[in-house]
């Protein structure tokens, strides 16, 4: 079952939430709608089921248009961020309420409904929650549920607001990988909203990532990680130091890798970045590495954060590196060291980039 | 919670003895001097000639019809109060509309305006001299100095109380169950009964029941519109008044005890539901 999104237009107010967005899911699909809070992607997720309705666009289930259809006609499954459990129905109640207000003809017996309640137990692993009530059960556990009901009505697709955003760290590890194991089992065509980019790129087969309202790229978790169009998605996706290009300039030539953006050119470069562990510390002065000071050193674990600083800038930069490398060198504070990036994505300068936005050669 | 509470009392209890037990008995005579005292009068002096008098005062034709025209009224009001407050409640607490706020405004009138001035706009409205006087006397409607008008006045005195205590627990609830429910692919009709009313049915049972404590007690605009036409339009406490002007002390605190035994009830169950109310809001606190 696709989704097809054509020419989405929303305002609220003054605010445009949603800018004319297109985009496809392709059947079966696992697809991540991730973005800062105010790109405008819960917006078209509550768009997509029907529950908020577009200014302008038109959105295709299938194939057929359903901009104007009700979201009770529209048969898609919900995943609330916070739930939405029926907290004064029992679990099972709360799974069989989709079932319980069908039409009564095609409404399934009683007997159907306990069966189907309990294979969707059955599925969420959580077969004993049955005779519970919402609030005896912790929050990964509600939100298995919210799933399980949301499955219940057995909808076209699934649409899932931020799942994990209310849950703590470890929880929200486990369930991202347990969603992406249901995912294989049970092949609905699913779109879910994050601001996570971890969450996105680890769980979706395809990540789309907007920014105030458009779509700033899409592709595969590898695709926008590592073939960045933009400053935006190449810092949103990641920890990463921005630098001119005059400072890059000595030394783009040595650099092992240098990566440019589409309209960006390596001689003249106006805008760089290079990840915290895309440095490498070098023993003295050499035509491929930048002399920093280093400010402060943070060891967390395995790795060791570096905050350095070049001569004449404001902004400090991070670097991090694994610890063993880190000992050998140990540098005190305060005093200079030479790191050579390994890598580096070109850009050109952001204030371009905005036009260059608009020329819609975006995707 | 648990621990919270126990560190509370435990900084209490650290307070000199002298000092609790002051403030203890303090309250409980303050308590003792407005309350119960007062209460317990109503009832010794009802029972001063004895139980047989009591009873005798109770079943006196007057006062027995006096209390069936209360409960009458009370039948009729807080059933359409109670639709009326769930409809209102819905409306503000669920939606999002111009105007919104003058509705909030305009159910909290009767809060606002004295009971005397609500019975006076019904007199100006249907009395002889009012608006509607001329026509209904032409068509032979009696309201005022008649139960309409008890009805009307009563309507008007006690219908905040379900809207009011129904609008803060539907908003606490928030949207999303409704939202859930519609995309589950329940009716407007089925997300609200199955979803909206159940989740408040605490709230409007209290408000139920402070409506009906209302609408049993109401003195003020029903004394205005009533006309006080013994055996007809004589609502109970209009009753225990009268009684008292005419010196028949007996009677009266008779009379009054029916009132203040509704008021004990009244009590035992808004406690009830109180308690009730709160544990489903911290339920709701824990949802989030």
């Amino acid at each position: 079952m696709s989704i097809e999104v054509h020419n989405i237009y929303k305002r609220f107010g003054n605010f445009t939430a949603l800018n004319n967005i297109d985009l496809q899911v392709n059947s079966g699909e696992l697809l991540a709608l991730l973005g800062p809070s105010g790109s405008g992607k819960t917006t078209l997720l509550r768009i997509l089921a029907g529950l908020e309705c577009p200014d302008g666009g038109r959105v295709l289930l299938d194939g057929v248009d359903v901009t104007s259809d009700s979201v009770r006609n529209r048969r898609v499954g919900f995943v609330f961020q916070h739930y939405a459990l029926f907290h004064h129905l029992s679990i099972f109640e709360n799974i069989a309420f989709g079932l319980r207000v069908l039409p009564r003809n095609s409404r399934p017996g009683n007997a159907e409904i306990q069966k189907r309640v309990q294979d969707l137990l059955d599925l969420i692993q959580l077969p004993w929650v049955g005779p519970r009530f919402p609030n005896e059960l912790s929050g990964g556990q509600r939100q298995r549920v919210a799933l399980a009901r949301a499955l219940a009505v057995q909808p076209k697709v699934l649409l899932l607001d931020e799942p994990f955003g209310a849950l703590d760290a470890k929880v929200r590890q486990e369930l991202r990988g347990w969603l992406r194991r249901l995912h294989d089992e049970i092949h609905i065509t699913s779109v879910f909203v994050t601001h996570d980019q971890e969450e996105a790129l680890e769980v979706a087969d395809r990540v789309v990532i907007l920014n105030q309202g458009r779509v700033a790229q899409m592709g595969s978790p590898v695709e926008v990680y590592h073939e960045a169009f933009s400053p935006f998605v190449y810092e949103f996706l990641g920890p990463a130091n921005r630098f001119h290009g005059t400072m890059l300039a000595r030394v783009l030539e040595s650099a092992e890798y240098v990566q440019t953006a589409p309209g960006a050119d390596v001689r003249s470069a106006e805008l760089g970045f290079v990840r915290p562990h895309d440095f490498q510390i070098v023993p003295s002065e050499s035509l491929s590495a930048l002399r920093f000071r280093l400010e402060n050193v943070r060891p967390l674990g395995e790795q060791v954060w570096l905050t350095v600083r070049a001569e004449n800038q404001e902004v400090s930069v991070r670097v991090q590196l694994p610890w063993r490398e880190w000992k050998e060198f140990s540098v005190s504070t305060g005093s200079d060291l030479w790191l050579r990036p390994r890598h580096i994505q070109i850009f050109r300068d952001p204030s371009v980039q905005d036009e260059w936005l608009g020329e819609g050669g975006h995707i | 919670m648990a621990r919270s509470n126990k560190n509370v009392s435990s900084i209490v209890g650290r307070d000199p003895v002298w000092v609790r037990v002051l403030l203890i008995s303090l309250a409980v005579l303050w308590l003792s001097a407005l309350v119960a005292i007062p209460l317990v009068s109503i009832f010794v002096q009802a029972f001063d000639h004895g139980g047989a008098a009591y009873l005798e005062a109770i079943f006196a034709s007057d006062t027995f019809d006096a209390l069936r025209l209360t409960l009458l009224i009370a039948f009729l009001v807080v059933p359409i109060n109670t639709l009326f407050g769930i409809a209102v409640a819905w409306c503000v607490a669920k939606f999002e509309f111009t105007g919104k706020s003058i509705l909030s405004a305009l159910i909290d009138i009767p809060f606002s305006v004295s009971p005397i001035i609500a019975g006076l706009v019904f007199v100006l409205l249907f009395g002889t001299q009012g608006y509607f006087g001329d026509w209904l006397a032409a068509h032979d409607i009696k309201i005022l100095f008649a139960v309409p008008g008890l009805v009307l006045a009563t309507l008007f005195v006690t219908f905040p109380f379900v809207a009011r205590e129904l609008i803060p627990a539907m908003q606490a609830q928030g949207t999303d169950e409704e939202q859930a429910g519609l995309v589950l692919g329940a009716t407007g009709w089925q997300t609200f009964w199955r979803i909206t009313l159940p989740n408040s049915r605490w709230a409007l049972l209290y408000g139920i029941v402070l409506c009906t404590a209302r609408a049993v007690g109401e003195f003020g605009a029903v004394s205005v519109v009533s006309g006080h036409i013994r055996g007809k339009t004589d609502t109970l406490p209009l009753h225990v008044e009268i009684l008292y002007n005419e010196y028949n002390f007996a009677a009266a605190f008779s009379a009054a005890t029916i009132l203040a035994a509704f008021g004990l009830v009244s009590l035992v169950a808004k406690k009830t539901l109180e308690y009730r109310l709160r544990r489903q809001t911290k339920l709701l606190e824990s949802k989030v």
